[in-house]
């Protein structure tokens, strides 16, 4: 699936058509192309089993599999008493199964499944239901989270949270299930819909990396300029709350691994005072990345923010009090996500929540360290201006590299690269943590990591290839993706030089490549003329790499090395 | 103030997404190019909500011709 090229089938127990015209509109909205096949409704679990079925043939990239919860309800109160206690671990057997199945018969293909979190409540007991492990309140909890427990240990299930946040649209509407078996109203689905793209969006790369923070009246109330330390208000003064919970989260998202930057329109001396000396401020200059404070455009401002941690605008969010800077911003740099605030702070956090801007395709743990890791970025660019050319630059860097084969502590980091990686990376193949092990066990693939450290700090593992063998000694790569906060640090030579070694010693002589050119990853269009290889046709390359001499780096290997 | 067939026009031309539609009070779902039943709960809902009005299920049911939706209508506000 290229970019924005996507095969969906939609799968259910109601009207589903509605869905799907929902799904289609927010397609078409974001300029998708979206190919959709709706299963008949009632036969969810035919079209799961039989491979042969339209379903399959239809070769979709994602299922959106949408299971009404009052029909879930009515199954249940239709269910035999003492059979009740089990009903969510029947449940999810089945589900699991189907999953199982799906992973053998489409592997990479991910189910979208909106939970049961909307349409709970039956009140049979009241509240009191909440303690009766045979009441429908009961075991509804129970599905929602075996299907978290679930998606935690299974590689294509993504549970959609079903209950909208802030959101005023009535869930269902019982007229037009009586009258069109349409279980849920067209705004909710028009919600769901663009949940299900913000997922799939996501699962496509497209995501928030940072937010760009204002600071007067957005990160505190008042101005600090005028107000001075004491005046602000953040924390018990004034309706400092609101801006006290607002930055809670904001730690939250950087302790996940969003990025936090500054961008005020204030004396630099002057907007870090707050941080370093306010008693009950959450965010300390160490959680934010980059701090640019001065009187200069923020469209200019965030163009150098976006330069220093090389990112795309289209990952970045902007929020500001204030319409007028928006709309610059909005205008001059239309990528950059910038949300309305509401123009009182007490609704700050909950508009933000309910827009759910931070939608991501993977988590690992290294995602927490990125602050530390632009930190020390910002470090290398201050020496990278002191030295006088770049083979000094590299050389005082002192960087160090371990390369490997994939090995299992590494899968959850290796998926993510192949996951989050747009612009170094040479096919944009995307592997789920299962196929990255399955990888690992096939004797045909050959897997590359590289780790590197420098004097300033661990970069962890940032650059990876996969080659697969074929049978008369040619190799091909499949993959070659490489973290952009370590461009021109010669890392491609030195992966090169070892995948050519370890090649060479399995008695391949022969390397070919291929570049698949997409709106991000012009960066490697000459990765492999530049390396050495010849083109022999339409984007593909070759290299016979006894001839190949080991290419020139300024990285040494230490530590664990399987060559 | 009554509502008329105009009043009613621009929902089955936006449901419709066919500016040329024309519809009376006779017309039933079979006169009408492209009335389905799907399109039919988005003719229902767009009138609701323009109108800010709620039918009851069995006068969903009961409706056979534009005329009884602007009757039911007309009923209602």
């Amino acid at each position: 699936m290229s970019n924005g090229n996507v095969k969906v089938a939609i799968l259910g127990d109601y009207a589903m058509q509605f869905l799907e015209r929902s799904l289609r509109t927010a397609a078409k909205r974001e300029g998708w192309k979206m190919d959709v096949h709706t299963a008949d409704y009632g036969t969810t679990d035919m079209e799961l089993i039989d491979g042969q079925s339209a379903l399959y043939s239809h070769e979709p990239d994602f299922i959106v599999w949408h299971e009404s919860t009052l029909a879930l309800r009515d199954r249940f109160y239709s269910t035999a008493e003492d059979e009740r206690p089990a009903f969510a671990e029947r449940y999810i057997e089945r589900l699991k199964g189907h999953l199982d199945r799906l992973a053998a018969l489409r592997p990479g293909c991910k189910v979208v499944f909106p939970n049961h979190a909307a349409l709970f409540e039956d009140n049979v007991f009241g509240h009191y239901g909440n303690r009766l492990p045979f009441s429908w309140q009961y075991q509804a909890g129970k599905i929602n989270h075996l299907l978290n427990e679930l998606a935690s240990s299974t590689d294509n299930l993504i549970p959609l949270h079903a209950r909208p946040a802030g959101h005023e649209a009535g869930v269902t509407d019982y007229s037009l299930v009586v009258n069109a078996d349409l279980h849920y109203t067209l705004p909710y689905l028009d919600w769901l819909a663009g949940s299900v793209m913000g997922i799939l969006r996501s699962q496509k790369g497209r995501f928030k990396k940072c937010v760009v923070l204002d600071l007067d009246n957005t990160l505190w109330g008042g101005i600090i300029g005028d107000d001075g330390i004491e005046g602000i208000q953040v924390g018990s003064l004034g309706i400092g709350k609101a801006f006290t919970r607002l930055q809670k989260w904001l730690k939250e998202l950087s302790r996940r691994g969003i990025i936090l930057a500054v961008c005020s329109k204030n004396d630099e001396e002057v907007a870090r005072q707050p941080f370093l000396r306010h008693a009950e401020m959450v965010l300390r200059l160490d959680d934010i990345s980059v701090f640019v404070a001065n009187w200069e455009s923020k469209a200019d401002n965030i163009a150098r923010i976006r330069q220093i941690l090389n990112i795309g605008y289209d990952s970045m969010v902007f929020l500001d009090d204030n319409p007028a800077e928006r709309e610059i911003v909005r205008q001059h740099l239309p990528e950059v996500a910038v949300p309305e605030l509401p123009e009182d702070p007490a609704y700050y956090l909950p508009h933000l929540i309910s827009l759910n801007l931070f939608e991501t395709p993977s988590h690992s743990r290294t995602d927490a360290d990125r602050t530390r890791q632009y930190q020390e970025e910002s470090r290398r660019q201050q020496l990278a201006q002191s030295v006088t050319n770049m083979d000094e630059f590299l050389e005082s860097l002192q960087m160090q590299a371990k390369v490997n084969s994939f090995e299992e502590h590494d899968v959850e980091r290796i998926s993510q690269l192949t996951l989050r990686s747009n612009q170094f990376n040479l096919r944009t193949v995307r592997y789920g943590v299962a196929e990255v092990r399955r990888i690992m066990q096939d004797p045909s693939y050959e897997t590359f990591s590289v780790e590197l450290s420098d004097r300033f700090g661990n970069y962890g593992l940032i650059s990876l290839v996969i080659a697969k063998v074929s049978d008369e000694g040619q190799a091909f790569i499949d993959t070659w993706i490489m973290s952009c906060r370590v461009l021109k640090r010669t890392v491609e030579s030195l992966l090169f030089n070892h995948v050519a070694e370890r090649l060479r010693s399995r008695g391949v002589g022969v390397l070919e490549g291929e570049y698949l050119p997409t709106e991000k990853n012009r960066l490697v269009s000459d990765l492999l003329p530049r390396l050495g290889f010849t083109h022999v046709g339409e984007g593909r390359y070759s290299i016979d790499i006894h001839q190949a001499g080991p290419l020139p780096t300024k990285i040494t290997i230490i530590g664990k090395d399987d060559l | 103030m009554e509502k008329t067939i105009s009043d009613l026009l621009p929902v089955f031309r936006e449901v419709l997404e066919d500016d040329d539609i024309v519809v009376n009070e006779d017309s039933t779902a079979k006169d009408v190019p492209g009335w389905d039943s799907l399109n039919h709960i988005y003719i229902v809902v767009g009138i609701e909500s323009k109108f800010k009005v709620k039918f009851t299920s069995s006068e969903i049911q009961g409706w056979k011709c534009v005329g009884d939706i602007l009757a039911d209508l007309n009923r209602k506000s």
